[in-house]
């Protein structure tokens, strides 16, 4: 009874797209995304989508990505934050120090099981705590969110400086580094059946918003289109997968696991990495926050305020609380981008997160989140930061002079604007 | 006509609110009655926006009090005014622009499924409702509401305050950006709401609709109280009289 009309015999491509509530802009982001690829692809002479240089990439956008989730939150409420980088340093001098100083200070010694979940909660509470404390400046002193978080720069690049005297820190603890990216990977079984539950989670939310629009008399999409979205869905799921299961740990490596077994190798033995835990981590990330965005108070509350800070005012929400909570949110997001940046390195370094603030604001903003407030979405915000670095590997594959690198980068974000502007004007979405 | 032998539903006693040494409402008295609408009346910058924004939270006063039912009240925020069953249309509309009509109404005040999340299918289900009550030919369920007509903007701001059962309605100029249909169903639905025993305060400009709508109206000049009068027992003249002196006919 609520099946639409089906669309009648013109079905043109806008027709197929409409039938299927694409969002144009994410489908933009996709086709800028696909088009970055396919021409680096062409200049490396195929060397760009190889399974090694897909997983590389990945595991090279997670730090970015993690936090420019965050950024949408701050940006979507009207207010900035330049100190993200130097929060991430902070909390990773923190997590770094907890494992090699604080820890076995108090007798519990490196390669002990507590140690990694002990550091990674330190560099939590370090996030949570600095961010609310930026939080509350803005929103309780109302210094406006530039001036605390270009002081906040300041401050806790320093602070990071201070805590480890300026040094690099590390070998961190080995159950740590997992979460860093090529040292902790799900293996190939594990990997296919995390991306079956996928499809299946995938293909149940979509039934569900179908059952639960018909339930409300609205009107709901033809079957076969909810069907050819289910199809696109595993479609990707599965082909990133077996990407990632693709690119092979090298042979010497896996010989001298088996070594350190005491068993010799199989002849023709081969095993792919499969996802890294740290993209299950962004994963997980994105998954929460695109949760907290569409689905909670504190994310409907988040986008009133940017939409019209004076009407969520008006309206009971408690804008100078909220202004705390979404800056403590961006504060744990840089500690978790910490804890991925510093376990890929393996060792706490001085400059870690070094302009990643600039790049954080540059992936939420090519992902689609003005900086007039109330419109981002969490998804546009990962794209952005998988474009960018995109972008960088591949200048830097092609051999692109380094100041070029950065040229680039900078007139792509400006141009990134200019298009969502046009974009935004011709289908009146100011 | 309205009984006002009772208790008031609102009494403002002798609020004062002032701005950097400015008294921008000075010792001023008004209440209203259960099922009556009262005017506010004077020119822009008399006091008028901003006694009644005491009353929904807006402001804080300096001095005086509250009292509703007869019972005195605090009333800080915006929360503490919807707590009391006081809802205000305001002239802006305070509409967050980015969001659809459903999450406007139940801004501040969302259904929830028992899981904790917001209920979208459920407000939208619900606003629907409202609608088809207040404006039937309001169709942009969808869409954000800045998409939408100066009327249909009118209409999902007056939709959340009467949804939730206010007692108290506070409308500022809710027909200043409408045509004459819309003002029209504003005219209606204000009688309606009457009928029903809501108290309406209705701060307007045009003296025309004052007369048409009210039971009482109250003029402010320079934010002081020029008097209270019977719209019964007054020509227009007479409530222009007090708008531009400042006193009252016969004084």
């Amino acid at each position: 009874m609520a099946e639409a009309p089906a669309s009648g015999a013109s079905t043109g491509r806008k027709n197929i797209l409409k039938t299927l509530e694409f969002d144009t802009r994410l489908l933009g982001m996709v086709g800028a995304f696909v088009i970055v690829c396919l021409v680096f692809n062409i200049l490396t002479e195929g060397r760009f989508l190889t399974p090694r240089n897909v997983f590389n990439l990945t595991i090279q956008t997670v730090s970015v990505a993690i936090m420019a989730t965050g950024m949408v939150f701050v940006i979507v409420t009207r207010h900035i934050d330049l100190s993200v980088g130097a929060l991430l340093a902070t909390c990773s001098a923190m997590m770094a120090i907890t494992q090699t100083q604080f820890l076995p200070s108090l007798g519990i010694d490196y390669g002990t099981p507590l140690v990694a979940p002990v550091a990674i909660v330190v560099g939590l509470l370090t996030g949570a705590i600095i961010g609310a404390f930026h939080g509350w400046l803005i929103g309780y002193l109302a210094i406006p969110a530039f001036i605390v978080t270009l002081g906040g720069l300041l401050v806790w690049r320093n602070v990071a400086w201070y805590l480890t005297s300026g040094q690099t820190i590390g070998p961190l603890d080995d159950r740590f580094q997992m979460l860093g990216g090529i040292g902790g990977t799900m293996g190939e079984t594990a990997s296919w059946v995390f991306g079956l539950i996928c499809v299946v989670a995938a293909c149940v939310a979509i039934w569900l918003a179908r059952r639960s629009r018909i339930a409300h008399e609205f009107p709901v999409k033809p079957m076969w289109a909810e069907f050819v979205l289910m199809g696109i869905a595993a479609i990707l799921i599965l082909g990133f997968i077996a990407t990632l299961n693709a690119y092979e740990v090298p042979t010497r490596v896996l010989e001298r696991s088996f070594e350190d077994r005491g068993m010799v190798m199989p002849e023709g033995y081969s095993e792919g990495y499969g996802i890294p835990y740290s993209v299950l981590l962004l994963i997980a990330v994105a998954v929460v926050m695109t949760l907290v965005a569409r689905r909670t108070r504190l994310g409907r509350y988040i986008f009133a305020a940017g939409g019209n800070p004076d009407a969520a005012e008006l309206s009971g929400i408690n804008t100078r609380l909220l202004t705390v909570k979404v800056f403590a949110i961006m504060g744990v997001l840089c500690a978790l981008a910490g804890l991925v940046a510093s376990a890929r390195l393996s060792f706490h370094s001085n400059d870690i997160g070094t302009l990643d603030e600039l790049r954080v604001i540059a992936a939420a903003v090519i992902g689609g989140t003005a900086l007039a407030g109330g419109i981002g979405t969490i998804y546009g915000a990962i794209l952005g930061a998988l474009i960018m670095q995109s972008l960088q590997s591949g200048m830097a594959m092609v051999g692109v002079d380094a100041p070029f690198q950065n040229i680039v980068v900078g007139g792509v974000l400006v141009f990134a604007v200019l298009i969502d502007i046009i974009y935004r004007r011709r289908t009146g979405d100011t | 006509m309205v009984d006002r032998s009772g208790t008031p539903l609102v009494e403002m006693r002798d609020v004062s609110v002032s701005f950097g040494g400015i008294k921008a409402v000075d010792h001023v008295t008004v209440d209203l009655y259960p099922g009556e609408v009262v005017g506010l009346l004077g020119h822009n910058g008399a006091g008028k926006s901003t006694l009644i924004k005491c009353l929904s939270g807006a402001y804080k006063m300096d001095a005086g009090e509250i009292l509703i039912d007869g019972q005195k009240v605090d009333i800080q925020n915006p929360r503490d005014a919807r707590k009391h069953n006081i809802e205000t249309i305001y002239q802006t509309l305070a509409l967050a622009d980015n969001l659809d009509a459903a999450s406007n109404l139940f801004l501040g005040r969302e259904l929830v499924t028992p899981m904790g999340f917001v209920d979208d299918a459920r407000m939208e289900a619900e606003t629907r409702k409202i609608m088809g009550r207040l404006n039937s030919n309001f169709k942009k369920f969808r869409d954000p509401v800045k998409a939408l007509s100066g009327g249909q903007r009118q209409s999902v701001a007056i939709a959340r305050a009467v949804y939730f059962n206010a007692r108290i309605l506070i409308m500022d100029e809710p027909t200043a950006a409408l045509g004459p249909q819309e003002t029209q169903m504003v005219a209606e639905l204000i009688n309606q709401l009457k009928a029903q025993g809501i108290g309406i305060f209705l701060i307007e400009h045009d003296v025309h609709s004052v007369m048409d709508l009210c039971d009482r109206a109250s003029v402010m000049k320079n934010g002081q109280l020029v008097g209270t009068v019977n719209v019964n027992e007054v020509t227009d003249e007479d409530i222009l009289g007090m708008i531009i002196l400042g006193k009252k006919s016969g004084d």
